[in-house]
């Protein structure tokens, strides 16, 4: 028997929010905000509460790239493509990145639930380009070899423990 | 006096006669101009682009969601109109799967028709569409992505229209597509198969499954005994058949076809209406003088019970017992006409989908075998007869088979909305003059709106009826209901108009279904019996068979 | 503590200006996004600890009761703008900027600074051999006309008491007790102040028409999901002057009789959601927010939407959806959002610039506005600056300023050897800028004329290394991912163009595909369902108009001129110089290099991948690119 989910952490998202259809984004932002993704469990619970058919709140969470419905990394590294960091070659370091962790476009976390890694289209971050961030903190001008010694010490941070 | 407000389209002054958007004006001076996602019945969507007209300074309007001007003046067939409705049938057709002459759908497809109109004879780019998902994931309904266009016509049917929100979109850009959440089956999902989404679909991407097969296996196999019903709705909806007007009766043609293609027996299922208009208002009246469960609602409709499942469980004690026309039937013949040596095969032609989900409910088996072997829709008949080349318009009339061969107009008027409230409520009257069926059929109880509500009844006791159609309009009176207010009976057909606009029905426009339902209403004014307990196979039917075995044989609890 | 009437926010103006003069010496510590990432928040920790232990009177918030003589402000502000040169702390009242600021370096900004009084040299921007101690002086400050970014840097992006101190919310007092709904109205028209996130439709038009509506509830919408990829003019403003946005709100709110006002802000920003709710929080504990404001009998109230990534959102219709919780779809107008926008009701929706611009306009009158930029285009401009030019940042100036000027004299010229080729203007849907355009005043109705759009205000640089079919392929894939999917001209001709410009810069491009990009480009531009869609095709009609030879040669020849385009790139091993030692084979990933030691190797060019590890290899400068 699996556990039963414990849905106190939606209910008290509702409850933040109000439950009504219009709070639905910043329902699932305070919910994602606490598991990191959108377990599946809870949309039936959102749906019964909020008279909100399930299939429409799968529609609105696939709509916007912020939501995940995939269990996310302990690091989320984020690598702008907006178009100061392009023009510096962000390109390079994502595709270095990304071959050394052995993730893909579509395969966005390591094995080992270390490490997501994706793209955000523009942090805003234009004069630091290229940029990434670790969990929202920003590394500024960053080079394929800079980004895999951030990426590195992390690791070795992990493993000591 | 009040000056008539007009536009100019195409040089020609229109005038404005309340219409709600230029795409209504421009169809009334003859021009049809192609679109995909716009219905009268859905909100104004206005992404497929294929409406858009031009104003004399080369602006250009989507006709669909544009109010009329006065004055204004547009021209619906430019250059430049053909130039981007071509490059927009092209990109959708680079997306599609273009297998048209094996596409179940050929020659009924929008896309394909304007793609015919507007001469497209190439496509410049590849089909790089993600994979292709084919899924059959519930008893009603096929879905085939490589053949979605994502006009969203299914989706705004399903919450708009039907409020049950089984799909919707997913993702977004070029990846977006049509899904259920999570994508998980349609089975698990709160689809209740009524089939409005293939419906409203203009391609071939939603079809009801299709049982054409295996009915055609049955009929060969000299081992079976195949034996027929077909509902009433089915005989106005064969206006798509060549040499049939739109709305007519033509019962007696389907019977003589149907033992061209080879079927054993034919009987109407107008017969077993018969049968349900008794035992429904029997329940009522005792509901009534027990003053439990009330209102009892009608339990024909199949898609409108599995939204009551899913959706208002707290209201299935409401829902009438009685099994639906179809099953009661289906009974009858699963006792009678067993054959020694043969398997029984017992096909309904339904105008619904999801009367193939009901016919393998586990409530109506027998021995583990679904009463009803194989249902298929209208438009699944319709295939058959061409397949079988059999030309209806050429046919005499024949009859049913003894020993259901007798119906009243009460059975008949089942295939449309209001229909089962009016059926019963002849029953019930003590009056059976045929003004009194008359009067009954002025109380309120017919016409197209998707609520109706209305009271019978002398001095002594008025009973509350409403009669509704589309399952949004069901959830607004049954709020109601929730909310403590009293009806005594409640109607309820899925689909908008009832089963003349079943999901199983050749798809035609709003006022086509009328006339199907004009043509129900005269064949039940042409019937010498107008009152279903007056139909002697069916009290030949009691007394030889049901009598004592109601419950078990006619009574159903979900 | 409620200000319930004027009078009341009036004393404590004077107040708080009396604390505020009374700080005599100050240092600000930039706490924008860049300088953050940076490591200001540790340089400003660490001047904090310093000079406590110091014994210095420092204080960090601003109080109504000054404490003691000689006190040194230590504040944290919204972006400087010159984020090139970050951490940047600026020392008041001498003006100078200290930039490249480290953690290491506060020791000497406490002994030589802050108490005796001295600049420090090699703290300071230098350029081309000059010192310019004070900011002001300095090229990139110096040319640029700061009317909307003019606290950005300067205050204390988190104290409503600084904002009041320097004169806040006086705009909303005239408009609260000595203007009408109508008058405002009529200012703000008078200004011709036009929206400043894209179309530049006129504000004070807008307001008129949802005053006009019908409707119960009406709201202002501010829209800060400021999405276009290399600009950052609005998250600046929201980081370091949020007051004075909100100050525009609540002003368009009063003039058009809304109750409710919502800030859409992008997630991706989240410092600025951070300071914007302090910010509405502390006006509301003033009374500046919420019922009866200032004892007006007027209410308002502000809520904050987080947008959850979707750059459509960015679009009127699909941002409200968005905050109604569906999907963000843009819908099919009419009826405009004016009349039938968020929650179905009348709404104002300006972008943050907009607004902030709103508070001066009331504040100093239309007049001074009109002033200021050109006579179709009044006011100033922010943009943001990047790509390779020296100076990236935010800047402003006013409308009509030529770009020779932004770029040469602001923007210190190009970085690095290359030459300047062009410039992007408004993101995706806007279009390239060549050197014939250097001496075009910028506005919106001479960027319309040349078929460009002043947009969010992003200013991407490129130079002569620069590869325009690649730049092209780079807002064309970014609007292909953005598209929302509803309409078919966006979602399946984007695509398609993307597919096309693919292949060209990957030398697979074949002839009439330059006409096919053009056929679709007239195609999506005039059908789409919304401005995002019909403006995608700019950057590639654009690109196309301007550098039709190197769409050309990259179809034609298999060549990409710029020298960007990876795959068309074709390395050869020069047999003169090559030595024959195999260190190339045996760094090459993919096996392509060959040959005998000690004779000349060779790449497979069907193998080879072009990832130029065999260049920064080889020792003899023998494998070359043709």
């Amino acid at each position: 028997m699996p556990e039963p989910f414990d849905y106190s952490v939606v209910d008290a998202a509702i409850e933040k929010w109000g439950a009504k259809q219009s709070a639905i984004i910043a329902i699932l932002q305070t919910i994602q905000e606490h598991y990191h993704y959108l377990p599946q469990e809870v949309f039936p619970r959102l749906s019964e509460r909020l008279d909100m058919s399930e299939a429409r709140i799968f529609s609105v969470a696939t709509f916007y790239e912020n939501f995940s419905l995939e269990k996310k990394g302990k690091y989320v590294i984020k690598f702008c493509d907006g178009t100061a960091c392009h023009v510096r070659g962000s390109v390079p370091i994502l595709e270095r990145v990304r071959s050394e962790l052995g993730v893909s476009e579509n395969k966005k976390t390591t094995e080992d639930q270390l490490f997501t890694i994706e793209t955000v289209s523009c942090l805003g971050a234009c004069g630091l380009a290229p940029v990434m961030t670790v969990n929202d903190v920003v590394h500024p001008a960053m080079t394929p070899d800079k980004a895999m010694e951030v990426i590195y010490s992390l690791k070795v941070k992990e493993e000591s423990k | 006096m009040i000056k008539a407000e007009f536009m100019y389209v195409d040089g020609i002054p229109v005038v404005i006669n309340g219409e709600k958007n230029m795409l209504q004006l421009i169809r009334k001076t003859g021009v049809k101009l192609p679109t995909f996602c716009y219905h009268t019945d859905l909100s104004i969507y206005g992404a497929c682009r294929m409406c858009m007209v031009e104003d004399e300074k080369g602006n250009l309007y989507t006709a669909c969601s544009t109010p009329p001007k006065n004055g204004m003046s547009i021209k619906t067939n430019t250059a430049r109109l053909r130039k981007y409705r071509k490059n927009i049938l092209e990109l959708l057709l680079a997306n599609h799967c273009r297998d048209c002459t094996t596409c179940v759908n050929n020659k009924a497809c929008k896309l394909q028709d304007l793609a015919v109109r507007f001469n497209i004879d190439g496509v410049r780019f590849p089909n790089s569409s993600e994979e292709r998902r084919v899924t059959n994931s519930n008893s009603c309904i096929t879905f085939d992505s490589g053949k979605c266009i994502l006009c969203g016509d299914c989706v705004r049917t399903c919450s708009e229209v039907q409020n049950v929100g089984a799909i919707d979109f997913a993702y977004r850009g070029s990846k977006m597509v049509i899904s259920t959440a999570f994508g998980k089956p349609l089975s698990e999902s709160p689809c209740v198969g009524c089939g409005q989404c293939a419906v409203a679909c203009p391609t071939g991407a939603i079809m009801p499954r299709s049982d054409i097969k295996r009915v055609w296996d049955a009929i060969a196999d000299e081992k079976v005994k195949t034996v027929v019903q077909v509902a009433p709705a089915v005989r106005v909806a064969m206006g798509n058949m060549e040499g049939v007007k739109e709305g007519a009766n033509v019962d007696g043609k389907i019977f003589a076809a149907l033992r061209k293609m080879g079927f054993d027996e034919v009987y109407d299922t107008s017969f077993s209406a018969d049968i349900t208009v008794i035992e429904e208002s029997k329940e009522f009246l005792e509901r009534l003088k027990e003053g439990k469960n009330l209102p009892i609602i009608t339990s024909c409709c199949p898609g409108w019970v599995q939204y009551c499942e899913k959706k208002h469980p707290g209201l299935l004690k409401n829902v009438s017992t009685c099994r639906s026309p179809m099953q009661m039937f289906a009974s009858v013949i699963k006792e009678e006409r067993e054959e020694k040596g043969k398997k029984l095969f017992h096909v309904a032609i339904m105008p619904c989908t999801a009367k193939k989900f009901e016919a393998e409910r586990k409530e109506f088996m027998k021995n583990g075998i679904p009463n009803v072997d194989a249902v298929i829709t209208s438009e699944e008949f319709t295939h058959m007869l061409r397949e079988a080349g059999i030309m209806l318009s050429d046919l005499d009339p024949e009859p049913v088979d003894a020993p259901y061969d007798r119906k009243s107009g009460a059975g008949v008027i089942f295939g449309v909305t209001g229909g089962v409230t009016e059926a019963v409520l002849r029953n019930v009257v003590e009056e059976k003059s045929r003004s009194a069926v008359t009067k009954i059929s002025q109380i309120g109880v017919r016409g197209n709106e998707g609520i109706k509500e209305f009271e019978v009844g002398n001095d002594e006791s008025v009973v509350k009826v409403a009669v509704v159609s589309g399952l949004m309009n069901a959830e607004k009176v049954l709020r109601r209901v929730e909310n403590g207010e009293k009806f005594d009976i409640i109607e309820v057909m899925a689909c908008p108009g009832g089963c003349v606009s079943g999901g199983g029905q050749p798809f035609v426009h709003a006022e086509v279904r009328q006339k199907r339902g004009g043509g129900l209403y005269e064949a039940d004014r042409l019937l010498s019996i107008r009152h279903s307990e007056e139909n002697p196979a069916v009290k030949a039917c009691y007394d030889r068979l049901l009598r004592g075995r109601e419950h078990q044989l006619l009574h159903v609890e979900y | 503590m409620i200000f319930n009437s004027r009078e009341a926010l009036v004393e404590a103006r004077a107040r708080f200006k009396n604390a505020y003069d009374h700080q005599t010496r100050k240092i600000i510590v930039c706490g924008g996004t860049g300088c953050v990432a940076g490591g200001s928040l540790e340089i400003y920790e660490t001047l904090k600890s310093l000079m406590e232990k110091k014994g210095i009177n420092v204080s960090v918030t601003l109080e109504e009761e000054p404490h003691g003589e000689d006190e040194v402000g230590l504040k944290k502000s919204g972006c400087h703008g010159f984020c090139e040169m970050g951490p940047l702390v600026r020392i008041e009242p001498q003006g100078w900027l200290y930039t490249k600021v480290k953690v290491e370096d506060c020791r000497e900004i406490l002994h030589t600074t802050v108490i005796d009084g001295e600049y420090i040299d090699r703290l300071g921007y230098s350029s081309q051999g000059t010192l310019y101690k004070k900011q002001e002086e300095i090229p990139f400050y110096r040319q640029q006309n700061r009317v909307v970014l003019e606290h950005c840097g300067r205050i204390d992006a988190d104290s409503i008491e600084e904002y009041i101190a320097i004169g806040g919310y006086a705009s909303l007092e005239k408009a609260l007790f000595e203007m009408s709904g109508d008058q405002i109205i009529e200012e703000v028209k008078k200004s011709i102040l036009r929206g400043r996130g894209g179309g530049g439709f006129p504000t004070g038009k807008k307001w008129e028409q949802v005053k006009r509506a019908k409707g119960d509830q009406k709201y202002v919408v501010c829209n800060g999901d400021e999405g276009d990829p290399g600009a950052f003019m609005d998250r600046s403003i929201m980081e370091g002057d949020p007051h004075r946005m909100l100050e525009g709100m609540i002003i368009a709110g009063v003039a058009v009789g809304a109750t409710e006002g919502y800030i859409y802000v992008r997630a991706e920003y989240p410092l600025a959601v951070k300071r914007l709710q302090r910010a509405i929080e502390e006006a509301e504990r003033y009374g500046i927010l919420g019922d009866d404001i200032l004892g007006s009998g007027k209410s308002f109230r502000i809520h904050i939407a987080k947008g959850a990534g979707a750059f459509v959102c960015g679009e009127g219709s699909a941002l409200t959806a968005s905050i109604e919780g569906k999907r963000g779809f843009p819908r099919v107008k009419p009826p405009r959002t004016t009349e039938h926008g968020l929650f179905d009701s009348p709404t104002v929706l300006n972008n943050v610039e907009t607004f902030a611009t709103v508070s001066q306009i009331i504040g100093k009158g239309a007049d001074w506005y009109l002033s200021i930029g050109t006579a179709g285009s009044p006011g100033t401009k922010a943009f943001a600056l990047t790509g390779n030019i020296t100076n990236t940042g935010l800047i402003e100036v006013p409308m009509g300023t030529t770009l020779r000027k932004i770029i040469f004299d602001i923007g210190g010229g190009m970085r690095g050897d290359g030459e300047f080729k062009a410039v992007q203007i408004g993101g995706p849907s806007g279009a390239c800028l060549t050197k014939e355009h250097l001496d075009l005043p910028l506005d919106f109705d001479n960027l319309k004329k040349i078929g460009a759009m002043i947009g969010s205000g992003g200013l991407v640089v490129m130079d002569s290394h620069t590869c325009m079919v690649e730049v092209a392929r780079f807002f064309m894939h970014f609007t292909q991912n953005e598209s929302c999917g509803k309409c078919v001209p966006c979602r399946e001709g984007t695509k398609r163009m993307l597919e096309i410009l693919e292949r060209i810069v990957s030398g697979n491009g074949v002839e009439g595909d330059i006409e096919l990009l053009e056929e679709l480009s007239d195609t999506i531009s005039n059908t789409a369902l919304c401005g995002l869609g019909k403006s995608a095709p700019n950057p590639v009609v654009s690109t196309i108009k301007y550098f039709r030879d190197e769409y050309v040669a990259h179809i034609r020849e298999r060549r990409c001129p710029a020298g960007q385009c990876q795959k068309l790139k074709r390395l050869y091993i020069d047999p003169l110089l090559c030595k024959g030692c195999s260190a190339c084979s045996r760094k090459c990933p993919v096996n392509a290099i060959s040959g005998k030691i000690k004779e000349p190797f060779h790449i497979d060019l069907e193998k080879c991948i072009r990832c130029g590890s065999c260049i920064s290899t080889c020792k003899f400068g023998a494998v070359k690119e043709a």
